[in-house]
């Protein structure tokens, strides 16, 4: 009976594979890998949809590690594919609408960066940012984790950084007012500020964090800021078992280099947490190494800690793929499928804990392709016996 | 730190968000203490004027002093109160998954808990539970934890805590305690005859509405002459209103006919006479729903006689109480209905009768089904629907196999028997789709 139910599982993936690039040229062993770990997996039937931008740079590289893995992994994840970015003349409302009706269905993305050019052609928010309003994808989360076996400057490092999305510098309200001034505004909202600190504390609640502290600039602006830190405040009462603390941008950045020991969860708006987002990537290993999410009140996102294209690296398969997988595994956590994202994230990590196979940021001298591979070979204890 | 100071107060005092409570003008603001020593300001119906003429004030006091807007909380608190809705936080819901409160409470709550995590995890339901514990040995503190727990998460999924009446009169429920501190005024709960247990009536669809926070559940106890104790029953208009107007509305919902309001007025002529006058004032706006008062007495024995004339009923807290565990009864016990507790902000979920059920705890003969329908109604009050029918779907499903019926409904099953049969039938559906 099992079998015949195995069987049957495998046909009907094979059959929506035809209407799926993601699928295209599935072999048959996989389809029975795929049998293999379902029968493990608490879920037996069903495919998640997922929507996907590969974005630019280094991102369809990535995504294509992430589908190969995907594949050999048997992860019942079936991606819907968009293609949003403003360097290669793919951005349109049309396309911004197709990628909010397929989020609309599936609630959950993995998306790549998509770039930003710094000319000014007459639209102060980029796609990037208009993609973020549209979904409300208020809150970054970035959880900076050293990888065992990886050593940097710090090691053992696990803290959590928060930060608003949506508003802050980031408003895209910026006018000449007066010929050779410009103002640009920063825009600090009492409701946003108290839902992302109420974000922050319930991540901290659920992740089981003892400590949040909110990073600020009150001393030099004493009205946004200070809104914001009040908020912060306020929401804080609500957790008594969690302790609060405050401190302000310009001295966390000399703590996180000095000792980043000290901090759990950081909640912050939106221009200091792109900083200290990059700076806290940086100590454990850079861009490559750290994964990232979005979230609002209906969709999640998922993406890398530290977004940047990596231009020029494109086509010369030497991106680290490690954030990227490691972002796809707590995709998969946040669908319930626990079993899959341990199998993805517990491979990677092996396969930079025994260190043979590294990417050229990491100061090894393998390629993407490799390193997939090499993960692909730890995914299964049993796997190619 | 007014918004701590509403924390520590009485149960009537409400968060800090809540608009009414943010109204509260405090009197360590100096202008404001000022405000109030002048004329004396008019009560409750005028406040209306009462707020613009703060807001004036505040408005020039905001030109005058300029850095007042900084220093304390409460100014901006009352700014925000004159604008609706501003407050409110947001529920705990992020990338579309809830986090939700789970008090386990005593006797089979804990292991029905469990199962209830189980089904959950099985049907890949995106809601994440914080546990909070509590029992009837737990300390104040713990208490103050639970309570902020689900102010923080808004819903909650609660067994029953056991009362131990043999200690002084101070030590109360601690299940009253969250009901009245939380507000949650009206406790919902459907009685349905399932199909597979066999019971001595069939067709009963009851929907019971109970008054949850004043009545015979007011604490009020004292012994004015030795060997004389008076307990205060507390009707008031404001709160008869309020369960008159859910109840009305939730039959005009869920389509219902007829609401049926239990009472006594024959004997408390005012207090229950306060709750039938304001049924009949709610009823009025309604001229599609029949409405009928029947007393409590009559009401048990047509319960237990002729059940099926019911459809939905409103009453006041003790009746309720009452009414609700007969209704149970009627469908099969304790083990098979669930119940709601709603407020403004608030829901709790929990089994209708709220038993400890302490002398079968950790036997795994308790019946899971009560509790497990009791999460079916928090994902719908979540509006995760798809979630709530599957599992509710296979709840009833499983019910049709005699097997796996537990000791309470007359069969041999074990309560991991009966949630493996419900586990089945969760596989049988296809979850994918339902994202």
């Amino acid at each position: 009976m099992a079998a015949l139910m195995g069987v049957r599982t495998a046909a009907a993936c094979l059959l929506q594979s035809q209407s799926c690039g993601v699928w295209r040229g599935l072999g048959t062993s996989a389809a029975v890998l795929q049998k293999q770990a379902q029968a493990e997996s608490p879920k037996a039937e069903g495919v998640f949809p997922v929507t996907m931008i590969p974005g630019d740079g280094v991102g369809p590289e990535l995504m294509h590690s992430v589908k190969e893995v995907f594949k050999v992994a048997g992860v019942p994840v079936q991606f819907d594919e968009h293609h949003l970015s403003e360097v290669q003349n793919m951005a349109s409302e049309e396309i911004l609408d197709k990628v909010f009706e397929s989020m609309k269905k599936s609630k959950v993305a993995l998306i790549g960066k998509i770039h930003t050019p710094m000319e000014y052609k007459g639209e102060l928010a980029s796609y990037d940012m208009r993609l973020r309003r549209k979904l409300d994808l208020f809150a970054n989360v970035v959880h900076v984790n050293s990888l065992p076996g990886y050593k940097t400057r710090h090691n053992n490092l696990n803290l959590v950084i928060i930060r608003e999305q949506t508003e802050g510098e980031y408003s895209s309200l910026e006018h000449e007012s007066a010929k050779g001034v410009i103002e640009c505004l920063k825009i600090i909202t009492r409701a946003k500020s108290q839902r992302i600190a109420k974000f922050a504390f319930d991540f901290a609640t659920k992740t089981g964090r003892s400590k949040v502290t909110a990073v600020h600039k009150a001393n030099i602006m004493k009205l946004g800021d200070g809104l914001f830190l009040r908020c912060c405040e306020e929401v804080s009462e609500l957790y008594p078992k969690i302790k609060f603390d405050t401190m302000i941008i310009d001295n966390c950045c000399m703590q996180l280099v000095q000792n980043p020991y000290q901090f759990d969860v950081l909640v912050m708006p939106n221009l200091y947490g792109n900083i200290i987002d990059n700076l806290a990537a940086g100590l454990v290993g850079g861009a490559g190494v750290v994964p990232g999410e979005s979230y609002s009140a209906e969709y999640a996102v998922f993406e890398m800690g530290a977004r940047h294209p990596f231009a020029q690296a494109v086509g010369r398969n030497i991106a680290n793929p490690t954030a990227m997988l490691l972002s796809s595994a707590n995709m998969l956590r946040h669908l319930n499928l626990e079993y899959h994202s341990s199998m993805i994230s517990d491979a990677v990590r092996k396969v930079i804990k025994v260190g043979k196979v590294r990417t050229q940021d990491m100061g090894g001298y393998s390629t993407t392709s490799d390193f997939v591979k090499s993960v692909i070979d730890h995914l299964h204890p049993h796997y190619g016996i | 730190m007014p918004g701590l100071a509403s924390w520590k107060a009485g149960p009537h005092k409400t968060v800090f968000w809540e608009p009414l409570a943010r109204f509260r003008p405090n009197p360590r603001v100096a202008w404001i203490s000022f405000f109030h020593s002048t004329p004396p300001l008019p009560p409750s119906p005028l406040q209306g004027d009462l707020k613009m003429a703060v807001s004036v004030a505040l408005g020039t006091a905001r030109h005058l002093w300029r850095p007042a807007l900084l220093a304390p909380r409460s100014v901006q608190a009352l700014k925000d109160s004159n604008r609706r809705n501003v407050a409110s936080p947001p529920p705990a819901k992020y990338g579309g998954r809830h986090t939700v409160t789970m008090i386990p409470g005593d006797g089979i709550g804990p292991e029905l808990m469990l199962h209830v995590k189980e089904v959950f995890r099985h049907a890949c339901v995106p809601v994440d539970f914080e546990e909070v514990l509590v029992s009837s040995a737990a300390s104040e503190e713990d208490m103050k934890n639970a309570l902020m727990a689900i102010r923080r998460n808004r819903v909650a999924l609660k067994g029953n805590i056991e009362t131990n009446h043999n200690l002084p009169p101070s030590h109360k429920s601690r299940n009253n305690i969250l009901r009245t501190n939380l507000d949650l005024f009206a406790n919902v709960i459907h009685c349905k005859s399932l199909p597979g247990v066999a019971t001595r009536h069939q067709d009963i669809d009851i929907l019971i509405i109970r008054e949850n926070t004043e009545g015979e559940y007011s604490n009020l106890e004292h012994e004015s002459v030795s060997g004389v104790v008076e307990s205060l029953k507390i009707i008031t208009r404001v709160k008869s209103l309020r369960i008159a107007e859910y109840a009305f509305k939730l039959a005009h919902e869920a389509g219902r006919k007829k609401v049926t309001a239990v009472h006594k007025a024959n004997i408390m002529k005012l207090g229950d006479g306060l709750f039938l006058q304001c049924c009949k004032d709610v009823a009025a706006g309604y001229p599609n729903i029949t409405f009928e008062s029947m007393i409590v007495d009559n009401t048990t024995m047509q319960l237990v006689s002729r059940p099926q004339q019911f459809d939905v009923m409103v009453m006041p807290n003790l009746y309720g109480n009452i009414v609700n565990n007969v209704c149970a009864g009627l469908v099969g016990g304790p083990g098979l209905v669930p119940g709601a507790n709603y407020g403004r902000n608030y829901a709790v979920f929990e089994t209708a009768t709220r038993n400890t059920g302490k002398s079968i705890a950790g036997k795994n003969i308790a019946n899971p089904t009560a509790t497990l329908l009791a999460g079916c109604m928090m994902l719908d009050h979540l509006k995760l629907h798809n979630y709530a029918s599957v599992i509710r779907k296979a709840v009833l499903a499983s019910m049709d196999d005699p097997v796996t019926h537990t000791l309470d409904i007359g069969g041999q099953g074990t309560t991991s028997e009966a949630v493996q049969s419900i586990l089945k039938h969760i596989k049988k559906t296809d979850l994918g789709l339902m994202q």
